[in-house]
């Protein structure tokens, strides 16, 4: 708790506050403060992420996006949310009441607790638990098990059948991603994500190319964006497990998936780009900024990154999709595990000199390039074959 | 170009796109510029030209113009006129061929350049005799080139008085004219 400098500061102004005896009031004071401040600094920037998002979207599209509501349109997170709760709340006859339900609510609160280990400034975190990436790749595994519960309670096969591809597809991802943090955390030697971002005295960006561009992939696989938003394929599915929700219902789901874009970008700017801290220069340098801007500018810049994937890549086959995570992302993340191990065990040393670390980062780009040619090779010649084979039957001839 | 290269393609394609100048029209405060022979869905007539014949009626595919007139002792032009009591268009089910348009004898009847004619029940999409008296006189040029070859512009120009709207030419084209523009031409 001594390097929350966040936490104490609010716990003294809680404790002067309150009498001697009641310092367990002023330790939870404080922990709702700061996550007050946190889960609605989260929601707000989902609310405006979706604004962003349809603005960005538009002007790739060269249209204008929504523009009527307020100036420039900001207002229109609100208007969207007045509608959404002035709607009707349905529920089909077949539906499961309880898991109905209980599926907005769980995806919500998994993708909400996942803030708690993101620091976003020096010493300004909820809690800086000593498995926080264990954490990370953790909690949203509850998502997967509310959106197949959304999907089998709705009582449509539709949302079923979105539901089935969700958790086939969300289960094969969390593989690579989590063995492609395992570079980052042999790098970090800690678990910590404060002493993750502590340990990149360069942006792990550099050090874990191959990382970096497994984790970006199976976390827009994991949040159920374009190109691999097949459980939710308009055309095949209707609307996927979200089918059935209309109303407040669906606007708890909305809010998940946007919410899980601002977490995922939070995690990849505090794992890759060096958290809070200046990526372009040393962190004992005079810094300008602030620490929260970089983290909110890094935050935005991987949200930007993410609606450029949704304007340009068209959705991919769910057999293209399975066979994408095991038979490419699994090997380049098992790869980029092992030639980390043996950087490490070559160079021991906690705190490598610029050169080592310089002499890393060739490394690792080589075997990413590398790689990634000679699996872009292999796919080229997987790709001119056929992938399912169709053989054509003769029919007996019609018996008159 | 090698496998996987298509996406780099793909993002440079869509951040080119990002650059370029939306092409949204903001419609109520901005609006399309609208051809002059653009055939809208009001119609501009002129009464003093009109004689009642119900041309326009016999031609119209679909049968909607009603017209009803009764004997008048009024001049016009050539010979005697009808005066009418109901002259009703029922726009909900005009197709806009502009057949009534080609059909008129007289000249009195002409495509307008309105489209924001909507209307929450399908009875209230009748045009009656008042609406068309009362309505501005900017003709749409189509099946009316004499107004086009002066570069009269229905969406900005000045209303134009039935004695400037008749037919183009009634003189038929001598058979030089025909063969410079028929085999000459080709």
């Amino acid at each position: 708790m001594e390097s929350n400098t966040l936490f104490s500061n609010l716990n003294e102004i809680y404790l002067g506050l309150l009498p001697e005896s009641l310092s367990w009031a002023a330790f939870l004071g404080t922990g709702f403060t700061i996550i007050l401040i946190l889960v609605n600094a989260l929601l707000m920037l989902t609310a405006f992420g979706t604004y962003m998002e349809r603005r960005v979207l538009g002007r790739f599209q060269t249209r204008l996006g929504p523009n009527r509501v307020g100036p420039f349109g900001l207002l229109q997170p609100l208007a969207d949310l007045l509608k959404l709760i002035i709607k009707e709340d349905l529920r089909p006859v077949t539906a499961d009441r309880l898991t109905f339900f209980l599926a907005p609510v769980l995806m919500v609160t998994s993708m909400l607790v996942v803030v708690a280990v993101v620091p976003f400034g020096n010493g300004s975190f909820l809690a800086d638990l000593n498995i926080g990436v264990l954490y990370l790749v953790g909690i949203p595994t509850i998502a997967t098990v509310s959106i197949f519960l959304g999907g089998w309670g709705s009582g449509n096969r539709f949302a079923l059948l979105g539901a089935a591809r969700a958790v086939a597809m969300l289960i094969s991802y969390e593989v690579p991603m989590i063995v492609s943090l395992a570079g980052v955390l042999i790098l970090a030697g800690s678990m910590s994500l404060v002493e993750v971002v502590e340990a990149q005295r360069l942006p792990f960006i550099l050090l874990q190319p191959l990382a970096f561009f497994v984790f970006i992939v199976s976390a827009s696989a994991e949040m159920n964006r374009s190109p691999f938003d097949l459980m939710e394929a308009e055309s095949e599915l209707t609307a996927g497990f979200h089918t059935e929700f209309s109303g407040m219902r669906f606007g708890l789901v909305q809010l998940a998936e946007f919410g899980e874009v601002v977490i995922t970008s939070a995690i990849l700017s505090t794992l890759f780009l060096r958290g809070w801290e200046n990526p372009f220069i040393p962190s004992d340098w005079q810094q300008v900024l602030p620490a929260q801007i970089w983290f909110i500018g890094k935050v935005l810049f991987f949200m930007f990154i993410f609606t450029w994937i949704r304007a340009t890549l068209p959705r991919m086959r769910i057999d293209q999709v399975m066979a994408f995570a095991w038979k490419v992302l699994f090997p380049l993340a098992l790869i980029n595990m092992f030639v980390t191990a043996a950087l490490v065990v070559v160079w021991p040393d906690p705190n490598p000199t610029y050169t080592q670390l310089w002499v890393m980062v060739g490394v690792n780009w080589t075997v990413a390039i590398g790689c990634l040619a000679c699996f872009t090779r292999g796919l080229e010649r997987h790709g001119k074959k056929p992938t399912a084979s169709v053989q054509l039957v003769q029919m007996p001839a019609e018996v008159s | 170009m090698p496998y996987g290269f298509g996406i780099a393609k793909g993002m440079l394609v869509t951040l080119r796109n990002l650059a370029r100048k939306p092409v949204t029209v903001q419609y109520p405060e901005q609006r399309v510029e609208q051809h002059p022979r653009f055939r809208g869905e009001d119609f501009v007539w002129y009464e003093e030209r009109c004689t009642g014949c119900a041309s326009c009626a016999k031609y119209c595919p679909q049968g909607i113009i009603k017209i009803v007139t009764t004997p008048s002792g009024e001049q016009t032009q050539e010979g005697e006129k009808y005066k009418l009591e109901t002259f009703d268009i029922e726009i909900a089910r005009c197709m806009f061929c502009g057949l009534c348009v080609e059909a008129c004898p007289y000249d009195a009847l002409h495509m307008g350049t309105g489209f924001e004619r909507a209307r929450p029940r399908q009875s209230d999409l009748v045009i009656t005799i008042e609406e068309l008296k009362a309505s501005a006189k900017r003709p749409s040029t189509w099946f009316r080139p004499q107004l086009q070859n002066k570069k009269y512009d229905p969406a900005t120009g000045e209303e134009v008085s039935w004695q400037d709207v008749g037919r183009e030419s009634t003189v038929a084209p001598t058979y030089d004219e025909m063969r410079k523009r028929w085999v000459d031409g080709r």
